[in-house]
This record gives C-alpha cells, structure tokens and sequence, in this order.
C-alpha cells in the first residue's frame, strides 16, 4: 500500500504545476533572503493549506504581505490528504497547514516535515440547518429520524470522521441522505434547503452566510479537531515560512481565526 | 379525368417557374428542357414537395394545390414517383421497397408483399425480391423503382430523369421496358427528361421549358422538324434560324448570325428556317452550279460522332455541318480552315415564327 | 489465396501512411493511452481481487451499470427527437436551439447538478409541486442519479444524431412521402435505419459519458451506498483514504466500458453493409 499514494501525489504535483504554482521562482530568491530572524525578509512563500481556512488564511495572507513588503504568499488550498500526498511528492510547500493530525502524520512520518508541528487552532462541529429551521431541528438526536433529509460528511473526509465519532458517543444511529465528498457539498445541500440537517464544522457554518444556520449541540465536544502548521523540511524559502507560521500564532492571527469560527487549541 | 396545373414556384435565388401543363389519362407528356429550366421544380410543385407559390394543381375536381388555402400533402397524394437516382430505400429488401407504398397506405403485410411480388414479376425481378438495393444493377434498380412507385397504383405517375443513371447500353433496353409499362398504364404520366431520345421515344406530348417558361409544345413529330428555340434545335440536331421571308428569300436576323438563305417554299414576313446538318455540304472554293445556298465559312470546332465528324462553322449564318471522316482527311478540316457551305433550297423546311 | 493477397495489398497501402499524420497521431494515442496504463502499473494486483469482489464495489458497479444504462434510454426517447427537430425542423432560431443544447457540455458538471437542483430540487421550481403534489423528491434517489446522469451525456447523443441527420439524404424521406408515408413512419422506417450507425455511435458517448459521469450526480443526487453512490463517486472517495482502492475501482470501470464499447462495436459499428 505504501506506494499507491505516490501515483496520486504525482497526479496532482502535475496539476498543482499546471496551475502554476511553480517554485522555480520561489527557490531562487531563497537564496537571497535573509537569515533566520532576520526582520527584512523577503521573496516568496507557498503555503498549503486545508480547504476550511481558506477564507481565514487568505486574509493573514494579505496582512503579512503588508507588513513585509516584497514578500508574496500563495496558497494552494485543497483537503488535507491531497496536501499530504502532493508534498510527500515534493510539491515545492513552504507551509502546511493540515485540518486533521492524521495528516500532519503522514507527512512528518516521510520525513517532509522536520519541526514538530504546532496546533494553532481546533474547529468543532455544529448542526447546519437552511435558514429557518424549517424542519425544527433541535439537537443531535433529530439525525435519526428516517423522514428527514439528512446530510454528512463521507467517513472517508475529516468531517464525516469526526461526525461519525459524535455519533457514536451520543449512541445515536444517523440515517443519512447523502455522504457528501466534501464540506462544501454539504453545505450547498443545505444552503439550498434539500436537506434539512447536517452536521459541519462551526467554520463552515460560519462561511457559509445568511442562507445557513447552526445549532451547536453538546455532543460536539466528543470531537474536537485540532488544526496542525508545521514547516516544511524541503521548504524553498524556510525563514519566510517560519515567519508566516509565527504570524498565524501571533495574537492577531488568532483573531482573525476566532472570528472564523475556529477554537482556542 | 385530366390533370391540370397551372405552376407558378417562385425561389428566393429569384428563380421563378410559370407553366402550364394538361395531362390527359394514359396520356405520356414529357418535360424537357436544360438543366435549370425549372422541370425538376415542376415534378417537385405536382408531389407536394414543394408548393406552389401560386396557381393551383388539380385532378378533375379534386384540388390538390391552390394557395393560399389548399395544399394536400406529399403523403395524401395518389402520386407515384421515380426519382433520378431511385432514392431505393438501402436498407430493406427489393421487395419491401415495393411493398413500402402500400404498407404505408394502410395494406395488411400479407397482401402488399403478395402485390409487391406481382410487381416485381411484371418488372422480371421476380427472383431478386429478397435483394438489396445495393446488390442490384443500376438496370434493375430502376425496375424497382418504378414497381415500386406503380405499386400504389397512383393516378398521377412522375418520372425524374428515369434512365440517366444508366450506362448507354443498358439505357436502350430499359427504355424500350419503361416504355411498354407506360403504355399499360392508365393514369397521368409526367416524364421529365433532358435526354430529346427519351422524349421523343416515351412521350405523346412534349413540353419544353427554359428559364422557367413553356417555350414550345406539341407531338414530338412536329417539335422535331419545326424547333423553335436554339435550345430546341439544338436538342433535335437541326440548323435553326430565324428571319424575314418576302418569296423564296429569307433574310436572317442578326441575332440569327446574318446573311439570306433560299428557302423551297415561298412565304412572307416572319419566319424559322431549319435544316439537318447532313444537309450542309462543304467545299474547298465556291461551288459552281450546286446548292441553291452557299456562303464562305471558316471552321471553328471539329468534333467526332459516333460514324460522322460534326463541324462547327463561323459565317453568316454559322452552321453545324455533319460530314463524313473521308471529307475531313480531304479538306484537311481544323480550326481556321477556311471554306465555302453549301445547302440545297429543298433541305430546308420554313415555318411562320 | 486471393483474399490473402488482397488483404497484404491493403496492409502495404495503409503503411504509407504520411508521416505528418503518422507522428501526431501516434502521440495522440499516447497520450490517450498512458495514464491509462499509469494505472495498470500501479494497481495493487495483489488485493485486486478482493476488492473487485467486495460487496461496495458490487453494489457500486451495478448501479452505475444500472442508472447509465436507464440514463441512456432517457437521452435516446428524448434524444433522437430532439435531433430530428434541431435537424430536420423548421424552427426559427434553430441556431440558438442547438447552442443550447450543448450547453450541459460547457456547464461543469457540478454547476449542471446545482441547476438541476434549482429546478428539481426539493425548494426548485419544479421540484417543489412534486414534492407538494405527488410526494416526489428525486434529489438522493437513485433516479436522481439517472437525471443527472441523463442531463449531462444528452448533448453527446443529440449532437451525433443530428449529424448524423444532417449528413442523411433527406430525399429518401420525399421518397417515403410520395408513398404515401406519414411523418412518423417514415422516420421510423426510413430515417432511423438510414442513420443507425450515428445513433450508434452517439448511444456509446452517451452511455460511457453517463457511466463516468461524477459532478452532477454527487451533486445533485448525493452519495449513499446503493442508492446513489456509483462507481465514479467510489473512486473519489476512496482517493481520500485509500488510493490503491480508488485506481482498482478506476480499473474495474475501465474494463467494464471497455468491454461494452468492444462488444457493442464489434457487433453493430463494424458489421459490414
């Protein structure tokens, strides 16, 4: 099995590079760039990240930019496994910022990160329901309940993963509609008022505006998400990218995530 | 029971077709004219495949165009139709083909085939009914068609260019075969045809069309020997020229090329003088005593025919002269050469224009 | 003795083939061809087996086989008359007609299920008196999956059966009528035969279109194990966990529409005349 993976990274370090983000550029200013700790830095840094922060990082993104001028930061957001295997691929990352452990172990365990990772934020999961509550959902035992659409995450995504977990500690059996392949899936379901329930991240909740609500619900506490950054140990630009990791952990990093929803680590 | 139509189809491209036609039952007309005229159009307008523009289609009584509130449709027509390349319906057998008609007419499956099987007997194709139309020879396919569009046993009866597609040989045959199958059939017949043979050889009435119109009419006899237009003549292999006659002299019209012909028979004002290009005699210098006609001529275009070489003369008049190969060998005839034609007052035939 | 000579005749003539069209074709199927043997490569043979024969991927396959198959029929009932229409028909705009209907060929298959579920969907225009008067709510059904299915491969039959049309002889069908054959019958009898191979070929778009097909359908129609979860939707979500898993179920359909492509080719594309 270990090498299967690597088929799929090289699939997507190809479309990562069509895309454009390329590194040739970044790893030539790297040499210039300025010892570790060094308050000048410059160049540019790539940082990938798990698709739920891509509101949030976008926006420390640019307040990095503006307090280092010179310095441009590119994102490549996409879930947290993609990440993982295009870098253990030896996509040109600079940053990785990963929505679930397991992934942060996938790659620290091929050696592509070298620093301990860092959590810096957790996301637990609320009900999303269409504005409104048509269907007055109330808490997590309404999933059970055959004659209402429900939505989820699939097992085989973080969401559905920590969905199920809840599940299972409330001891309740969810009769879904729909496993969706990914956040976003869900969420347009409900936006759209298909389904009456489903069950996301508090972020997602958040980014997905007026036509959404959430319930928060108890239970959520059995499935705490801890978000992991960590640098990368082939980072082309290594001081930068600790630099925007110090950035993301700084106080005003950290509102910016509080605002999205995200929770203290 | 005649056939009447009063054609007018008037085409975007500002083609316009205004004709005439009277078909009587058992009655053979042909139309014939170059490509273009507008026969095609007239067949087209008497199906129902295209509709009139104006004037009205009808069958004794019985209306089948008349706009702008009659049109009865192709399908609604007691129409039978051979088409130029047959248009057999590639993927069913000969005698489904023929049967096709009288299914889609409302007969049960068992008789049309037996009908269908009939046909193609009458048409000597009994033993290819399970044939495809691919596998048939052009000869044979052109037998089908025309089973199958007798099948239904239509009132009206239109052939489009029936025997073009075929090689000359078979032509002759299969010719002399439509004609017979004509000759039994009782309804109306519209042969529409390029060929003057076929005409000439199938029709009881001809019909000749240009740009549209109806330039002449009449039994092929008569359109033979008294062709009125270029077109006409041409079709008929005659020297045509028109002119004003005072006796026995014709002075020809510019646009017929100039000159005066001595014609045999006496008449006055306006007229057509025609005569066979076998009629035309050529001579190295001026003949002394021969032909009542003869003119200096200089070769324009030497062309073989099957057992005589047809030359084409500029002069006033220009004519089409046909002449053995011997004579060619000896007046050395090509482009340029320059001679003296000759035509005896007696060849010619005049009639008032 | 003949045929064989014949036969290497034809062969030597074939092998002259210009190199300008030579080259560029070999590339072409190279580049068809590689990733797809990328795949074989990289197969894990070893459990291939036990995945071929595991009960998801039973149910998956199946139900792809089943909603391409019923999506196909769909696109051929409402198909095939729409080509004749947008071929044959005598309607102004026909230019806009046929652009829209290429239109689920432009979309991006997401964007067409979001649509669907516009009009069919729960809230959707439609959708809502279906719900309300008959009880019907087609989104997470498995015919949900068969209209999304249907949505995005029709292009694929409409356009190759109006090719088709149009490159047919029409005057086969003023034969038909001066036989007397309604509209109908001779689009039964004459048209349809005549343009057998185009519907053809435009079923075997539509259908390996429709077997492949993934946005739409997880849109539109969810993803549930045997209900809406096809083989396309298992690949995916098992390239999240276990791409070993996702390049087998890749495999398995390949084999599956290569299988019925080769058959159905074999049987009707290069039936000789």
């Amino acid at each position: 099995m270990i090498r299967f993976p690597r088929v799929a990274g090289l699939l997507a370090a190809a479309a990562l590079a069509l895309a454009g983000c390329g590194s040739g550029d970044t790893s030539s200013d790297a040499g210039s760039a300025g010892t570790a700790g060094s308050p000048t830095i410059s160049g540019d840094i790539t940082v990938f990240a798990a698709a739920s922060l891509t509101e949030s990082f976008t926006r420390l993104g640019a307040d990095f930019e503006a307090a280092h001028p010179g310095v441009e930061v590119t994102f490549n957001f996409a879930g947290s496994s993609a990440l993982a295997q295009q870098i253990n691929e030896g996509a040109p990352a600079d940053v990785f910022a990963s929505a679930a452990p397991k992934n942060m172990d996938q790659v620290t365990d091929e050696g592509s990160v070298t620093a301990s990772p860092v959590t810096f934020v957790t996301n637990t999961l609320e009900i999303a329901v269409p504005d409104g509550n048509p269907a007055k959902i109330t808490g997590l035992a309404d999933f059970a309940k055959a004659d209402l659409k429900i939505a989820l995450c699939a097992e085989q995504v973080p969401c559905g993963a920590a969905s199920a977990m809840v599940f299972e500690a409330a001891g309740i059996t969810a009769a879904p509609d729909t496993l969706e392949q990914d956040v976003k899936a869900v969420l347009s379901k409900v936006s759209l008022g298909e389904v009456d329930a489903a069950l996301v991240y508090k972020t997602d909740v958040l980014a997905a505006g007026d036509n959404v609500e959430g319930i928060e619900f108890p239970e959520a506490g059995e499935a705490v998400n801890p978000y992991p950054i960590a640098v990368c140990a082939n980072a082309p630009n290594p001081d930068d990218a600790q630099a925007f990791v110090d950035h993301v952990l700084s106080a005003k990093g950290t509102a910016v995530l509080t605002e999205a929803g995200f929770g203290a680590p | 029971m005649t056939l009447y139509a009063d054609l007018v189809v008037a085409r975007d491209t500002g083609f316009r077709l205004a004709a005439h036609l009277t078909i009587e039952p058992g009655q053979v007309v042909a139309l014939l004219g170059p490509n273009g005229a507008g026969k095609t159009t007239a067949l087209r307008a008497l199906a129902g495949l295209v509709p009139l523009t104006d004037g009205t289609v009808r069958l004794d009584d019985d209306s089948w165009d008349a706009p702008p509130g009659v049109f009865v449709p192709t399908e609604h027509r007691p129409v039978g139709v051979v088409f130029q390349d047959y248009l057999l319906f590639n993927h069913m057998t000969a005698l489904d083909n023929v049967a096709f008609g009288l299914r889609a007419r409302g007969t049960d499956r068992a008789t049309a085939r037996t009908a269908a099987r009939q046909w193609l007997d009458k048409v000597g194709l009994g033993d290819h009914a399970l044939t495809k139309p691919r596998a048939l020879s052009g000869g044979q396919a052109q037998r089908v068609a025309l089973a199958r569009a007798l099948a239904t046993d239509p009132r009206l009866l239109l052939l489009d260019e029936p025997l073009a597609a075929l090689d000359a040989s078979t032509r002759v045959h299969i010719r002399a075969e439509l004609g017979r199958h004509l000759a039994d059939y009782p309804g109306h017949t519209l042969l529409v045809t390029h060929d003057p043979l076929d005409a000439m050889v199938l029709a009881d009435h001809l019909v000749i069309i240009e740009h549209g119109e109806i330039v002449q009419q009449g039994p092929p006899a008569q359109v033979a020997r008294q062709p009125r237009t270029d077109y006409v003549a041409q079709l008929v292999g005659l020297n045509l020229y028109r002119g004003t006659a005072r006796d026995n002299v014709v002075t020809l019209d510019d646009a017929s090329g100039g000159g005066e012909l001595t014609v045999a028979e006496p008449a006055t004002g306006q007229v057509h003088v025609a005569f066979p290009p076998t009629a035309v005699s050529l001579h190295p210098r001026p003949p002394a005593g021969g032909p009542r006609n003869s003119w200096p001529v200089t070769v324009v275009h030497v062309e073989q025919h099957a057992h005589t070489v047809r030359v084409r003369l500029d002069g006033m008049p220009p004519v089409l002269a046909d002449v053995t190969p011997a004579t060619v060998a000896e007046l050395h005839l090509s482009p340029g050469t320059p001679l003296w034609a000759g035509v005896k007052a007696t060849e010619t035939t005049t009639y008032p224009s | 003795m003949t045929t064989r000579s014949a036969g290497r005749r034809r062969a030597r003539r074939r092998g002259r083939l210009p190199l300008v069209l030579a080259v560029p074709a070999l590339i072409g199927l190279a580049f068809l061809v590689v990733p797809l043997a990328g795949l074989l490569v990289r197969a894990p043979w070893s459990t291939l087996a036990d995945q071929l024969f595991s009960e998801e991927v039973g149910q998956a396959l199946l139900l792809s086989v089943v909603c391409a198959s019923l999506a196909t029929l769909v696109c051929l009932v409402l198909g095939v008359p729409l080509a004749w229409l947008l071929a044959r028909g005598d309607l102004p705009g026909r230019g806009v007609l046929r652009a829209l209907v290429t239109v689920p060929l432009v979309l991006p298959p997401v964007v067409g299920g979001v649509a669907l579920l516009l009009v069919l969907g729960r809230r959707g225009i439609i959708g809502q008196h279906l719900d309300a008067w008959f009880g019907i709510s087609l989104p997470f059904t498995t015919a949900g999956v068969v209209i999304a299915e249907a949505f995005v491969a029709m292009p694929f039959l409409v356009i190759a059966v109006e090719g088709a049309l149009r490159g047919a002889d029409p005057r086969y069908e003023e034969a038909a009528a001066t036989l007397g054959a309604s509209r109908w019958l001779t689009f039964r009898r004459v048209t349809l035969p005549a343009i057998a191979p185009g519907v053809v070929a435009g079923t075997v778009l539509c259908w390996a279109r429709a077997l492949g097909e993934f946005g739409a359908t997880i849109t539109f129609a969810g993803n549930f194990p045997g209900k809406t979860t096809t083989m396309p939707l298992a690949v995916y979500l098992a390239l999240e966990t276990d791409p070993g898993a996702a390049i087998v179920l890749s495999i398995v359909l390949l084999l599956l529409s290569v299988t019925v492509l080769v058959s159905l080719r074999d049987r009707w594309i290069s039936s000789p005349a």
